[in-house]
């Protein structure tokens, strides 16, 4: 099964087991989905539960935050990371700050869901990877699935869940196969991919793999990296990256936002401050480089983690 | 039968009176805040109501109990008329931990679940959506409930405002869209920011019926509401009413009214609606003046009781600080 179809089934499921879900975005309906995710969905659960929006990002994600305040659990998807900035006001003064500006009287059990990242030639204004702006906002969770499993299995969490959840799925991963078994851990928590002993190798989404890549690579030079993938941006679960860095003393993080300001960077203090012992070299980051994101070809490549990029960081950590 | 009288309704006198009640409550209220303000007890933003207590009051009237509301920053006379508990809103502008909101939110973001009052929006605009959405939820469960969602003429210049009157428009839902009109977005005239200035037309455009009513008047504004409440919950869609009216203090405490002249703030002053409307049920016969006293002292044991709620009011412990960012995990 594709990453595609996962999400695709994750949705079908969340709409059949509860009435209280429905599914709103642009072009979700007859068009089936910018990323033919929802394709069949309309004739499935009809035009009341799948919901074709119009170009309103604002309007259409604050009436999923109403809807969920009224007793529902809307799943809303927007196209592109970059097109939700126009409905950043909802996320952050509304969704976020609902429960707690309201002493705890309201919640906004809200699923948002849109494709992110690089590495399809789309340039500067559909290819960012800003999930770290989500994830910056008390008031939010923000998860990014890299598996065919995850896929599927997070976007069913996230509905159960109380609170406003953003999932970030990598455009590049949805014709990825894999197989689509039960997973059963909890929303916030990061998983070891790969085990090794002689370097840690973080990432998320659709960086993951090249990580995974990457570790291929090292280990037939005789170094076994071991390779978390975080899954939930916020919360983050330093925990595991702890127990991982206590075996290798050696940290990499490959994370296609930004370097300045990115969950690597966030991610890199956190060990820094409560396994600085644990360390036996600076952190590492593979990050986009700092510039809107190319068209040609050759240039993205340049701006995009790589898994040559990966493999030089974690062997400077084995200097 | 035509469901719009042009003759003015038999005034009844307890409706009348209840009418004044709560506009005086608002008015009583707000001037015992201002106080409390200059008295430090009181902090953060004040956005004073004073002047349009008429549009909350009597658009409340039409309002059942499982309707929705949704406010601005200017949300004191909502609140109050929604039936929320006086003390329980001074206590929440003394940030305690008996206010409304627990202290998190303060005078510009009341909330009460129990009524169904959603809160008031510090954005201008933001909480449009919101109101789509909680009368989207609201239709499709089938439930027959009106959201009532009040903002200010400035909204009308916000790409949330069109947004929103669109998609209610298209998937017809039950929102009452009130626009409170006072003329000034914090201190920019009306007509130094919109290109057309008639707000209501704007609702036209999108194929939402607008209509105006003069905003300083309570049985107006109760009669407009009534009516267009009634096509809201027949499942007519979407309706907007524009009401025109004018604050009397600045925009807020701190804002030193530098862009409005004292002629013209005289000359709203003479349509004050609490003071017409006394003068109105003076003129019918339905006030004497002990009824008058009555009301006035009666209002003034409700707020005395309010400040004395927030005074004695705990803190929220600091240890509770981070408690309901997100549910329990």
């Amino acid at each position: 099964m594709t990453y595609r179809e996962a999400v695709r089934q994750g949705l079908r499921e969340a709409l059949a087991d509860d009435p209280r879900v429905f599914f709103m975005g642009e072009d979700i309906g007859p068009y089936g989905g910018a990323f033919a995710v929802s394709m069949g969905l309309l004739e499935e659960f009809g035009p009341e539960r799948v919901r074709d929006t119009p170009l309103s990002e604002s309007a259409f994600v604050g009436a999923g935050i109403g809807a969920a305040l009224a007793g529902l659990r809307p799943i809303v998807e927007v196209m592109t990371v970059n097109f939700s900035l126009l409905a950043l006001d909802q996320v952050v003064n509304n969704a976020a700050a609902l429960r707690y500006m309201s002493g705890g009287q309201l919640h906004v059990p809200l699923v948002v869901r849109m494709a992110t990242g690089g590495g399809r030639q789309l340039a500067a204004q559909h290819a960012h990877s800003l999930e770290v702006w989500y994830a910056h906002v008390p008031g939010v969770k923000a998860v990014a699935p890299a598996t065919v499993a995850d896929a599927r299995s997070m976007l069913l969490r996230a509905v159960e869940d109380e609170d406003p959840v953003f999932v970030f799925e990598h455009a590049t991963l949805y014709p990825r196969e894999g197989e689509l078994e039960d997973g059963d851990l909890p929303l916030g928590r990061a998983v070891v991919r790969r085990a090794g002993t002689d370097v840690t190798l973080i990432s998320y989404g659709g960086t993951l793999w090249k990580a995974v890549e990457a570790a291929e690579k090292l280990s037939a030079e005789g170094i076994e990296a071991e390779v978390v993938d975080l899954r939930s941006l916020r919360p983050l679960d330093v925990e595991t990256v702890l127990g991982s860095v206590a075996k290798t003393h050696r940290l990499v993080v490959a994370d296609e936002g930004w370097r300045t300001g990115s969950i690597a960077g966030e991610l890199g203090m956190q060990v820094v401050e409560r396994g600085f012992d644990l360390l036996d070299w600076p952190p590492q980051r593979v990050c986009s480089a700092e510039v809107p994101m190319p068209y040609a070809k050759h240039l993205e490549d340049a701006a995009l983690p790589s898994v040559e990029r990966i493999v030089a960081a974690a062997k400077e950590t084995l200097a | 039968v035509t469901v719009h009288s042009e003759a003015a309704p038999q005034l009844e006198r307890e409706h009348a009176l209840g009418l004044l009640h709560e506009m005086l409550r608002i008015r009583r209220f707000e001037e015992k805040a201002a106080e409390l303000y200059s008295l430090g007890k009181i902090r953060g933003f004040l956005h004073l109501y004073i002047g349009e207590e008429a549009s909350a009051v009597g658009v409340m009237q039409t309002l059942e109990a499982q309707d929705a509301i949704v406010a601005t920053y200017r949300d004191h006379g909502h609140a109050l008329a929604r039936g929320l508990p006086m003390g329980a809103l001074m206590a929440e502008m003394y940030g305690k931990a008996n206010g409304c909101s627990r202290g998190r939110g303060g005078s510009m973001h009341f909330f009460d679940a129990s009524r169904r009052f959603y809160g008031g929006y510090g954005i201008v605009g933001g909480g449009l959506p919101i109101a789509v959405g909680l009368a989207l939820a609201d239709k499709l469960q089938g439930r027959r409930h009106v959201t009532a969602c009040f903002f200010g003429e400035g909204a009308a210049a916000e790409g949330e405002f069109h947004e929103s009157l669109n998609l209610a428009a298209l998937w017809r839902l039950p929102v009452l869209f009130l626009c409170e009109n006072n003329l000034y977005a914090m201190g920019t005239a009306l007509d130094r920011s919109e290109a057309q200035p008639d707000i209501h037309v704007h609702a036209q455009s999108y194929s939402v019926p607008g209509e105006v009513v003069d905003g300083m008047d309570v049985l107006a504004v109760e009669e407009a509401a009534a009516r267009l409440a009634r096509w809201v919950r027949a499942g007519e869609g979407p309706q907007f009413l524009e009401l025109r009216t004018y604050r009397f203090r600045a925009h807020s405490m701190a804002d030193p009214d530098l862009y409005r002249t004292k002629e013209e703030i005289a000359r709203w002053q003479l349509r004050d609606p609490v003071a017409t409307f006394i003068e109105r049920l003076q003129a019918e016969g339905l006030l004497a003046e002990a009824d008058l006293d009555a009301l006035e002292a009666e209002v003034a044991a409700e707020i005395a009781e309010a400040v004395a709620v927030a005074e004695s009011g705990p803190w929220e412990p600091v240890e509770s600080l981070t408690t309901d960012v997100t549910g329990p995990q």
